[in-house]
């Protein structure tokens, strides 16, 4: 009601003086009427009226909300100051679009990563359970949380009651192969027990979901997710109940999953039943750990109590077989951090910059008001005398402090809009980044930001320009009583550069640590090096004559390509991923002792070629030769660092392993290489090569190619020579070394891009704070240094007078920084690489930076200074 | 002067919605009217000033008592004509209730018998 009034006021002014006119005229025409002259009679209306002004003052008051009429005079009022000094509100409007679109941005992000629950009924009591070894040597890293073996989850199931349920999936992958002559692709897929959605709480779009009775070895039924179902089958229901081919085998269609479900991310294709990818027998090994598990905690029980049962089962497993890699323990973790384990730390450590960064825009914003603040004490003193409330004028001062908090937050907010799509699209790993999306829950934070930031810009210069009662005389000589102001400023400089510095030096180690990541040798030749992978369906192939037959053709028909240097095929390449690792015993050693940790290593195929091809030197020993396949007796070639491991001080050639895995041989080492790292960064392993000819099953094969030049122009061309072998098969991940290098290293690149774009934007914010601090201060002391300087005072006194001044601070600065940095890097000690926390090369150069930038800073208004003319100095007085 | 007029004022206002309310029972008016019928029937008793008559009218439209329409005077000059809302009679019935229960009080504890039993009509 009041607010109708409230913006229709000059209407109903406007109506009251027709109003008023017309009382006049009547009351005249009455008078007249009376028998008065028609001067009179107006006169006598005139006076009846009293003073209309007084009239309309009334009515305009009753329609006036008070507070909101001062607060717009107190903003017009702003807005003037602030459109007369543009280069000022400029600035200040830019810096803060920057840090509160920054920090909007990452809110975003963290948002929709960590704090939004997951489209599950009831997520919050979902949780994912991994084995868990206790051996130090094995808690680092992601390695605290190890998958399960199918025989420890059936167990957890069946012998624990603390959840409601227990679910578990796999990951697996399909050659999709259409029957119409559709092109084949390589699908990633996932296999899930029959009670993972239902226990998930997820309906599926069309169809239904797996049956207990399907969740068998030759259960060949398959969920489509939505995404190929649209792609592939046009989104059309009728493929319900039909087939689908994958891997060349018949798949009925028993549903369709909902588009929202993109668990556990967007490029799973299909799902199949869990006991459906295991070899006859497969599920019942204690020692292959693949297996993902889910459980829903019981209404009621608490998560210690379940886990607690799941402990008991999982120790007496690991006593029942001591000589195979059964945990002792296990680990829970919620399925939100689960998804988010990558990024949690990352995206905590960017949102510490980015509210670091925010921090230096407020003081800055606050360092400049402070000064503008001091240049209109004589107004303040004015109107102070004129009986302006203290309150009056801290509410006129922050309306200021608002208005560039407010506009500048408007155009942040937009500016977050576009970065934050950039961000995400950019961000790899990051899980549900299709589900990020600015919302009001982000913008409600982005406004509450805004007014944090103006309460911090803006309280303390107000409250500090009104504080004391400035006597309107003192303000007309300058100085003096402006020293507290001055050190107010300045201790908010000293803050600025100490955060400043920590940014730098976080953002220093994180770069280092990038730069030393991608420079990582890790351990193959990578220069012209075409990759790609194909799987054999195990229906067309079924036995190992046939592979080795296409796997040898293959490669020959490749070597004879112009152009084509070496070729190498392997199972999993180099920098290309963790593959699988196997435990192995050594024969020629006495048997373990109960509990002794069993000695594992990652399992590698590669062909005769392949260690030349990939330019891995021979340490010892020999290559695998066209000999070493099915039939011969087994060899086996290691890396130097399974020789260090467990052969120390020994020669390895001749001895023996034993995989429990692969049957009852013993495979014979006739070769030691070098190490390879299994990806960028993390540290080399123990590597077991069996000879691929040899290798009896059908896996997921690599190919490299060593060209002469631009190895993706080779692409097609081998391309070509696999459809020429078979015109089913497709291939995935076409990719050069570097590219799969790059793709290990580019998350961390991104992090530390960022970091040091935002401690960049920081130190230029400083060093604009120090060059207004002590221009500021030589406006001031401009008389001073007239006189000085009339006195006889050296110009190169004064400039190092100056330069004094405004480097007391950014040396404060810098000392806080430093001890400061010292304790806030051991917070990102997890992300470095090859670099150490108190990396002194880092601190050096940060401090060297900032020292350059600060003298930078102050060296121009030093100089002016130096440069002034006593005589104009004193007579500006 | 302003000062001595004071308190006439303060007296009137909290009665001066409710007579105005009273003078639109007869029918719809303008501003002129309005302040004349009020002085008329009170023998000149009451004198209305404009500085709160309008600022009263405003309020009372504003709260929904009377509403408001451009119409001509008997002059034919353009007026603003004030109508009774429905919701102004209620208004009025209760304001007069109310008003003589105090009127009766008021009557008691000044020991004004005869007039604290009269009714008015």
């Amino acid at each position: 009601m009041s607010w109708r009034r409230f913006f229709r006021r000059k209407r109903a002014d406007a109506e009251l003086r027709e109003e008023l006119d017309f009382y006049l005229a009547e009351e005249s025409v009455e008078n007249t009427a009376r028998g008065m002259t028609a001067s009179e009679a107006e006169r006598k209306a005139k006076i009846k009226l009293g003073n209309p002004q007084l009239v309309r003052e009334a009515q305009w008051q009753q329609d006036t909300i008070p507070g909101l009429e001062k607060l717009g005079r107190d903003l017009t009022y702003a807005a003037r100051t602030l459109v007369r000094t543009p280069g000022f509100s400029i600035i200040a409007i830019a810096v803060m679009a920057l840090c509160i679109g920054a920090m909007t941005s990452v809110f975003t992000i963290v948002r929709s990563v960590l704090l939004r629950p997951l489209p599950f009924r009831d997520p919050g009591r979902l949780v994912m359970i991994y084995e868990h070894f206790r051996a130090p040597d094995q808690n680092q890293g992601s390695f605290n949380y190890n998958m399960v073996s199918p025989p420890d989850y059936y167990d957890w199931r069946t012998q624990t009651h603390g959840f409601q349920d227990m679910a578990a999936w796999r990951w697996w992958q399909f050659n999709l192969s259409g029957q119409r002559g559709e092109l084949p692709e390589v699908i990633t897929a996932a296999a899930a027990t029959w009670n993972f959605f239902s226990l998930l709480g997820v309906q599926p779009a069309l169809g239904r979901t797996f049956t207990e009775t399907e969740d068998r070895e030759d259960g060949d039924f398959v969920l489509l997710t939505w995404s190929v179902f649209q792609r592939r089958f046009e989104g059309a229901a009728s493929i319900v109940g039909k087939q689908i081919h994958l891997d060349g085998k018949p798949y009925t269609v028993v549903g369709v999953l909902p588009k929202l479900f993109s668990y556990p991310d967007a490029t799973v294709q299909v799902w199949v039943p869990y006991q459906s990818v295991f070899r006859p027998g497969g599920i019942r090994h204690r020692d292959y750990h693949q297996t993902y598990v889910i459980g829903r905690l019981r209404p009621g029980v608490s998560l210690a109590s379940a886990i607690s049962q799941v402990e008991a089962v999982q120790y007496r497993l690991h006593m029942q077989y001591l000589n195979l890699p059964v945990a002792e323990d296990v680990a829970p973790r919620t399925l939100i951090d689960d998804l988010a384990k990558d990024v949690k730390r990352p995206l905590a450590i960017l949102m510490c910059a980015v509210a670091c960064m925010l921090l230096i825009g407020c003081l800055n914003v606050a360092n400049l008001l402070v000064a503008r603040g001091a240049a209109r004490q004589t107004e303040m003193a004015i109107r102070s005398a004129l009986g302006a409330q203290r309150f009056a004028l801290v509410r006129q001062q922050m309306a200021e402090c608002m208005l560039i908090c407010f506009t500048g937050g408007a155009a942040g907010v937009l500016l977050s809009l576009a970065a934050t799509r950039w961000l995400a699209s950019v961000w790899k790993n990051l899980p549900s980044a299709q589900s990020i999306h600015v919302d009001e829950v982000v913008l409600g934070f982005g406004c509450g930001l805004v007014f944090a930031a103006a309460l911090l810009a803006g309280l303390l210069p107000a409250i500090s320009s009104t504080g004391k009662a400035v006597p309107l005389q003192a303000s007309s000589r300058t100085y003096g009583g402006s020293l507290s102001r001055t050190a107010l400023r300045k201790t908010l400089l000293t803050i600025e550069i100490a955060v400043t510095v920590v940014l730098l030096i976080a953002a220093g180690l994180l770069l280092k640590s990038f730069l030393l990541l991608r420079t990582a040798d890790i351990g193959c030749g990578s220069n012209d090096l075409l990759t790609m992978r194909y799987s054999l369906p195990a229906r067309e192939y079924d036995n190992p004559e046939k592979v080795n037959a296409f796997n040898e053709t293959l490669l020959e028909h490749l070597r004879a390509m112009p152009g084509v240097r070496s070729v190498a095929l392997g199972s999993v390449l180099p920098g290309a991923g963790y593959g699988t690792d196997d435990v192995f015993t050594i024969p020629e050693y006495p048997p373990l002792k109960p509990g002794e940790e069993m000695p594992l290593a990652l399992f590698r195929l590669g062909d005769p070629g392949y260690f030349s091809a990939l330019q891995i030197p021979l340490l010892q020993g020999r290559f695998f030769t066209s000999r070493d396949r099915a039939g011969q007796p087994n060899k086996i070639i290691i890396s130097r660092q399974l020789a260090r491991q467990y052969f120390p001080g020994e020669n390895p050639l001749g001895k023996h392993l034993h995989f429990t895995a692969y049957g009852t041989a013993d495979y014979e080492i006739v070769g030691v290489v070098a190490d390879t790292l299994w990806q960028a960064g993390e540290p080399a392993m123990a590597t077991a090569y069996f000879p691929v000819l040899e290798w009896p099953r059908n896996v997921e094969l690599s190919i490299a190619v060593r060209t002469a030049s631009n190895p993706l122009a080779y692409s097609i061309p081998v391309q070509k020579q696999i459809a020429a072998l078979d015109p089913g098969l497709p291939v995935s991940d076409v990719l050069t070394m570097d590219q799969i290098i790059g793709k290990s290293v580019v998350n961390a690149s991104l992090s530390s891009t960022l970091v040091l774009a935002f401690a960049v934007l920081s130190l230029l914010l400083a060093s604009v704070g120090l060059y207004g601090v002590l221009s500021y201060l030589m406006t001031q002391r401009r008389t001073e240094i007239g006189i000085r300087i009339a006195l006889g005072a050296q110009r190169r006194e004064l400039l190092r007078l100056m330069l004094f001044d405004g480097l007391q601070p950014a040396l404060f600065g810098l000392g806080f920084g430093l001890v400061a940095s010292a304790g806030a890097t051991r917070a990102i000690a997890s992300m470095l690489y090859g670099t150490k926390p108190l990396d002194a090369a880092v601190f050096g150069v940060a401090a060297a930076v900032l020292l350059l930038v600060a003298v930078v800073a102050c060296i121009v208004p030093a100089w002016r200074a130096s440069r002034l003319d006593p005589v104009q100095a004193l007579r500006a007085e | 002067m302003a000062k001595r007029e004071q308190p006439d004022a303060e007296m009137l206002k909290g009665t001066l919605d409710m007579m105005i309310l009273r003078t639109l029972i007869t029918g719809d008016a303008h501003g002129h009217t309005i302040a004349k019928v009020i002085e008329r029937t009170s023998d000149d008793v009451l004198e209305v000033e404009q500085g709160s008559l309008y600022p009263a009218l405003h309020r009372l439209e504003d709260r929904g008592l009377v509403s408001s329409y451009w119409g001509a005077s008997e002059n034919n000059r353009k007026a603003k004509f004030y109508r009774l809302t429905a919701a102004g009679k209620k208004q009025l019935a209760r304001a007069t209730s109310r008003w003589r229960q105090m009127r009766r009080a008021i009557g008691l504890v000044m020991g004004e018998e005869s007039l604290a039993d009269g009714g008015v009509e």
